[in-house]
């Protein structure tokens, strides 16, 4: 009773001063913004909840219920795509966190050229996706390629990266590693330098190995940087496009398709509203895995 | 770590580095460098005549000059999408971190879905189409300004927290009205984070080729990351030419990455630490 009194005194003692800073923090500041921002993003991704069940040509549209993602549980490419996107986004989140650590590990600490090895680890983060895609496309050809020329040196036979259904998949994302991975990296090492030193002092005291280190002070203590590091890559790798598009085209057959690229050649194909479901699918893929994992990421953080 | 460990460690980690981050793009360089014979060979070895120059000018004038068109297309989609998205956010980052209102949270939340949600394609194809934007190269710079807001709201934000209130109250004793404030007091002590903005939203808009794709199709409209998918198929048998255009659309982050690698890493690592 009392508090709420105090409460209501005080903000009637504050509301002319709050009345008088308002003005000098405007709120139109967020007009044009927000315009922008509602009519080109919020309004589209509105309309989708809608158009995603019709029938679509642009021009027309003839609501048919939940039948666009009945066709996108049903068809097996289209079921394939989804499958393929959730492997992408985990194989390569999981790589750049497994790689990225280690590289974050090993540009801090006293290592020769750590300048060079750190920009040239970042530089194909700033490259052209496109570009990085074509330039790979070429280096795993099966046969001319110079990736199976180099392996046939050592006396390794290449497989076909690109060619071999079971493997192309795999392949682009090994190529999104290549290319993301500086930025993990850097995010790490952003991390890892922002730990106190006393905790490497206090297990150097205790008579702590190398490995205990970094098991017990810097992987507990580089957490947020983890978190940062899954929870963009993941939905960067559900979101994937351009890479895939420019090595493989959701090829051979479908075997590298991801709801992306699905969503493209939908497109292309006229067919709008099965376009539009997928990207409703998609958006509600990444909620489904995504809002999960950063409570659960985060959630753990604060029990530490 | 004993000296001689560590020497070992640096030699294969350079070693290691120059395999695998080196060679791709000594493969570009060289086989820009070749004539169409060699370079169809996709191997790496070193040009038997230096032909980048005929390389540039044919892949330049290539379907009308198509290039050139896509350069100064993509400058100019780059530049005002920038300059938009840097103003627009600082003043939302203003008023979103010294106002504590009601909306605050809804704006906040609008953030975040801005990061996750994959954006609508055909709708928003449809709503450009109806208010005669589709294909336009201004629709184009609104749309990544639309894309690009949340990310430097947020950069903005987190650096406005740490300029002390008491300037603005400063300001505000001494007569400045509202504008005065935002765009004399607070926008030029904001120029660091300003030009962390303006490389890292400039590489993503340069380098952006899904967006160009579905918004703005048809050849004089180009973007440059456009020109590289053309060419994919019309130069699948010279590859000194598709690499020479490679090397072209390259050139732009590089020198970024010279002048602003300390700032692209500051952005790209925001929030990295606190969480």
């Amino acid at each position: 009773m009392t508090v709420s009194t105090m409460a209501s005194a005080e903000g009637a003692v504050a509301a002319p001063a709050r009345l008088r800073r308002r003005s000098f923090y405007p709120g139109w500041f967020f007009l044009p913004a927000a315009v922008i921002y509602g009519v080109l993003f919020l309004a589209p991704t509105f309309a989708s909840l809608y158009f995603s069940l019709t029938r679509w040509t642009l021009f027309n549209s003839t609501f048919i219920g939940f039948e666009n993602f009945v066709q996108f549980f049903r068809e097996p490419f289209l079921v394939q795509g989804l499958v393929n996107t959730v492997i992408y986004a985990v194989v390569t989140s999981g790589l750049k966190v497994v790689i990225g650590l280690l590289l974050g590990v090993l540009l801090t600490s006293q290592i020769q050229a750590r300048g060079y090895l750190r920009s040239v680890v970042f530089f194909p983060v700033l490259v052209s996706t496109v570009g990085v895609g074509i330039t790979f496309t070429v280096l795993m050809h099966p046969t001319q390629g110079m990736i199976n020329e180099g392996l046939a040196l050592i006396g390794i036979k290449g497989p076909g990266w690109l060619t071999d259904p079971r493997l192309a998949l795999l392949s682009v994302a090994l190529v999104d590693v290549w290319k993301g991975v500086g930025l993990a990296t850097v995010i790490y090492i952003a991390g890892i330098v922002a730990i106190p030193k006393d905790y490497y002092e206090a297990a150097r005291i205790d008579g702590a190995t190398r490995l205990q280190n970094f098991f017990y002070v810097t992987l507990p203590l580089c957490r947020p940087a983890t978190v940062t590091v899954i929870t963009l890559s993941f939905i960067g790798g559900l979101r994937t496009f351009d890479l895939i598009w420019a090595m493989t085209r959701g090829g051979p057959g479908f075997a590298s398709d991801t709801v992306a690229s699905v969503i493209y050649k939908q497109y292309q194909a006229g067919f709008y509203g099965l376009s539009t479901a997928g990207n409703v699918v998609l958006f509600a893929l990444i909620a489904v895995l995504v809002v999960p994992l950063t409570m659960l990421l985060n959630r753990r953080e604060g029990h530490e | 770590m004993s000296l001689i460990r560590r020497y070992w460690l640096s030699a294969v980690a350079i070693l290691v580095s120059i395999v695998v981050f080196l060679v791709p793009f000594a493969f570009i360089i060289l086989t820009a460098f070749k004539d169409q014979q060699q370079s169809a060979v996709l191997d790496f070895s070193w040009p038997t005549g230096f032909h980048l120059w005929d390389n540039v000018v044919e892949v330049a004038s290539t379907r009308n000059w198509m290039l050139i068109t896509a350069f100064i297309n993509s400058t100019i989609l780059t530049v005002a999408s920038v300059t938009l998205l840097v103003i627009l956010a600082a003043m939302v980052g203003f008023v979103l971190q010294r106002r504590k209102a009601r909306w605050n949270g809804v704006v906040e939340f609008l953030i975040l879905a801005g990061l996750m949600i994959p954006p609508a394609v055909v709708p928003t194809i449809w709503l450009l189409q109806g208010v005669g934007l589709f294909g336009k190269l201004h629709g184009l710079v609104l749309i990544e300004v639309a894309y690009g807001l949340p990310f430097s709201i947020l950069l903005y934000r987190a650096f406005i927290a740490t300029i002390p209130r008491e300037l603005d109250e400063a300001a505000i004793i001494d007569g400045a009205r509202p504008l005065d404030v935002f765009f004399r007091v607070i926008l030029p002590l904001l120029w660091p984070v300003t030009v962390t903005n303006i490389v890292v939203q400039s590489v993503a808009v340069f380098n952006d080729f899904t967006n160009p794709l579905y918004y703005l199709p048809g050849n004089q409209n180009a973007t440059v990351q456009l020109t590289l998918y053309n060419f994919q198929s019309q130069f699948n048998t010279s590859y000194n030419l598709l690499f020479t255009n490679i090397l072209l659309i390259t050139i732009p982050p590089l020198i970024v990455f010279l002048f602003f690698n300390r700032q692209i890493v500051a952005g790209m690592t925001a929030g990295a630490v606190k969480g």
